[in-house]
């Protein structure tokens, strides 16, 4: 080839990594979207980075209740990922998840306000659990029944039905409001505690910790190691190959979604009975987006799909800290997350593909 | 018919801006890119275009109004831009996924307008709520003359000059992706990739221009808000749902331009039809609100259900394209 037709880098696909390396390309990335947040800190504010990251770290872990809260959105975060996993294995782009939380969150707090302070805790719980799974279960299989059977598209349906989810919240909060007028449902039974996930070993939020702990791993096993989470990834690989060996892609599809829907409905109710205790439009809070994010990342690895979560909580809630302490705006923490997602989307890049310069001997631009 | 004009001008002014979010998504999409960082776009194009007249005011002895609203026009379009060129950096050349990148596009772009529309009077030294007067009063000048002609120049010609400009674009669009020789390449990327690089087309070039000059398009619509829809101020969060239902259009004018001008219209009226509907409580008025998604969702089935070929996304909308991979 002639010397000035070479191009400056050429890249391939590479045919695997070692996990050492792939951790070692996140990290840098990690390492250089904090530089750059760095130098918008300085420019923006004249501000020490140094003192910022620090009191990222003091606002995330800094006392004892702060690190409970970082844990409580992290076991939030994680439960939705959770449960937006198995459909997105199977390449349903589920980004309804946000709507999927709200209406189990509803349906949790419509009991906690009818029965809440009358049915006994045994019968109350699995109740609250079993009607939020559902309720959210039958949302989700809205749009995967058309996809089932007329392939309509589900990324653009699901984000449809957020919206519309949002306006039935909307909906019920003025119905319930309390009190009248404020556009908001208040701490729902503040007095009676009726419907609030009681302790657990002492811990406030330890049921949090135990449910969403055991859907972690039993989703690991599940996509691992059984026949149907087998069915998903072959769906997801290829319809038509899933077909030829006989699997009911129909099936697969709505019994999928209907499971992540399910779990999703879950973590509305861990929302509302295990931490806010109330319901509002924010009560999903662009999480069920964050959480693709992070099953994204974690290539559909349940406990990746843990640190992942820590450590966006972690920023987020770092980044909470440092606006008021430095007098920033809090949306400083989307800002933030947003340059660290980039880098990190980014660089799965040179994990899967292998970029050769030109002339130069074999080197992937670490 | 006072009632109808003002019925009008109200959807017209909810209408505009969803229009441009859903060109430039149009554009995009036309590429075989699905970008859901459209929200965080609008958000940038409004608090850049802000931020460049609220500079330009403050620092000029006697602002003159139309140098604002050029300044703020450009920054506009350049901040979105910019946003657009970070997805396109992420999706084609790096290859990440579009959903992902679009919706980590869009945290980042509300978080970014929120942060700098909440901290620009600090920034600033502290003056208080963000208002560019003369700015917004340019934007919000109709043309002279025909804007009083009754109730027909009521209706139709007491805009500022962008909701022109943005049915303008609308039609330009529709004649540069059908009747131009380029337009029909950019069509050819979004079908089929590698097609299109067979025949010698530059592929990735196309992607890139579609995605970062939709980005700058859709910054307009945020702009739009900002100046004449708020007369140019800032409230966080203000802009609210706008960019979702700037992709529902899309859906909805079945990734037609000119269809997402009446779109656009349906979609304001929808959005304001609860005010006129009498007796509706407070809550059922909530109900009421969902009505464009809920059009949306109806639109997509029966196009899903037809399966007519003009009806249909572009085929590769969505995937990366790696030419080593055909």
């Amino acid at each position: 080839m002639m010397k000035g037709k070479e191009p400056l880098f050429q890249t391939a696909k590479r045919e695997s990594i070692e996990p050492w390396k792939a951790w070692m390309i996140r990290l840098i990335a990690v390492f250089l979207s904090l530089v750059v947040c760095s130098g918008i800190i300085i420019a923006l504010t004249g501000l020490n980075p140094i003192e910022v990251y620090k009191g990222i770290i003091e606002g995330a872990v800094g006392t004892k209740r702060r690190v409970w809260m970082t844990i409580r959105d992290t076991l939030v975060l994680l439960c939705i990922a959770v449960g937006i996993t198995p459909a997105f294995k199977m390449r349903f782009w589920n980004i309804g998840a946000e709507g999927q939380i709200l209406i189990g969150g509803v349906t949790s707090a419509a009991m906690m306000i009818y029965f809440g302070n009358t049915l006994p805790p045994l019968i109350l719980f699995p109740l609250m659990l079993l009607g939020s799974a559902i309720a959210a279960m039958i949302w989700a299989c809205i749009p995967a029944f058309f996809k089932a059977y007329w392939d309509t598209n589900e990324t653009l349906f699901t984000l449809m039905m957020n919206y519309v989810a949002m306006q039935v919240i909307t909906f019920c909060i003025i119905f319930w409001e309390n009190p009248k007028g404020s556009n908001s449902v208040g701490t729902i039974n503040s007095a009676t505690k009726g419907g609030w996930l009681p302790k657990l070993f002492g811990l406030e939020y330890g049921w949090n910790l135990v449910i969403v702990l055991g859907l972690t791993i039993a989703m690991y096993f599940y996509l691992k190691h059984s026949k149907q989470g087998y069915e998903i990834s072959v769906v997801g690989e290829s319809g038509n190959t899933a077909r030829y060996a006989g699997i009911n892609v129909k099936k697969v599809i709505m019994r999928t979604v209907a499971l992540s829907g399910a779990l999703c409905g879950i973590a509305g109710f861990i929302i509302v009975s295990g931490a806010s205790h109330t319901i509002s439009t924010s009560t999903a809070g662009g999480r069920g987006f964050t959480a693709i994010i992070v099953s994204w990342l974690s290539k559909f690895n349940t406990f990746a799909m843990i640190l992942v979560s820590f450590f966006l909580v972690f920023m987020q809630k770092g980044a909470g800290q440092i606006a008021s302490q430095f007098n920033l705006n809090e949306n400083a923490s989307d800002v933030i997350t947003g340059i660290i997602l980039f880098f990190i989307l980014g660089c799965e890049f040179f994990i899967d593909y292998e970029v050769r310069f030109r002339g130069g001997k074999r080197s992937s631009a670490e | 018919m006072g009632l109808l004009v003002i019925f009008i001008q109200k959807v017209i002014g909810q209408g505009i801006g969803i229009l441009y979010g859903a060109l430039g998504e149009i554009l995009t999409e036309k590429s075989g890119n699905l970008n859901l960082g459209i929200p965080g776009m609008m958000y940038m194009g409004g608090i850049a275009g802000l931020i460049g007249a609220f500079l330009y005011e403050n620092s000029a002895s006697a602002p003159n109004g139309l140098v604002g609203m050029l300044i703020s026009f450009l920054c506009a379009f350049l901040c979105a831009a910019f946003g657009g060129l970070i997805y396109s950096i992420l999706t084609i050349t790096l290859k990440a996924n579009q959903n992902v990148t679009g919706l980590a596009l869009t945290t980042f772009g509300v978080g970014f307008g929120n942060f700098f529309g909440g901290s620009l009077s600090k920034l600033a030294g502290g003056v208080g709520q963000i208002s560019v007067a003369v700015t917004g009063q340019a934007f919000k000048t109709p043309i002279p003359g025909l804007s009083k002609l009754g109730l027909l120049g009521q209706a139709l010609f007491s805009y500022g000059f962008m909701t022109y400009l943005g049915i303008a674009l609308a039609i330009a669009l529709a004649l540069f992706l059908n009747k131009t020789r380029k337009g029909l390449n950019l069509r050819a990327v979004g079908e089929s990739p590698a097609t299109a690089d067979a025949a010698g087309i530059h592929v990735t070039a196309y992607k890139y221009l579609a995605t970062c000059i939709g980005g700058g398009l859709s910054g307009l619509g945020g702009l739009y808000f900002v100046m004449e829809y708020s007369g140019g101020t800032w409230t966080n969060n203000g802009f609210g749902d706008r960019g979702w239902l700037a992709i529902a259009l899309v859906i909805f004018a079945l990734w037609k331009p000119v269809g997402a001008i009446w779109g656009s219209l349906l979609f304001g009226g929808l959005y304001i039809l609860y005010l006129y509907i009498p007796g509706l409580s407070r809550g059922s008025q909530e109900i009421f609100k969902a009505l464009p998604y809920v059009v949306t969702i109806i639109v997509l089935i029966i196009s899903s259900l037809r399966k007519k070929r003009e009806h249909q996304p572009p085929e590769s909308l969505g995937q990366a394209y790696f030419r080593e991979e055909r």
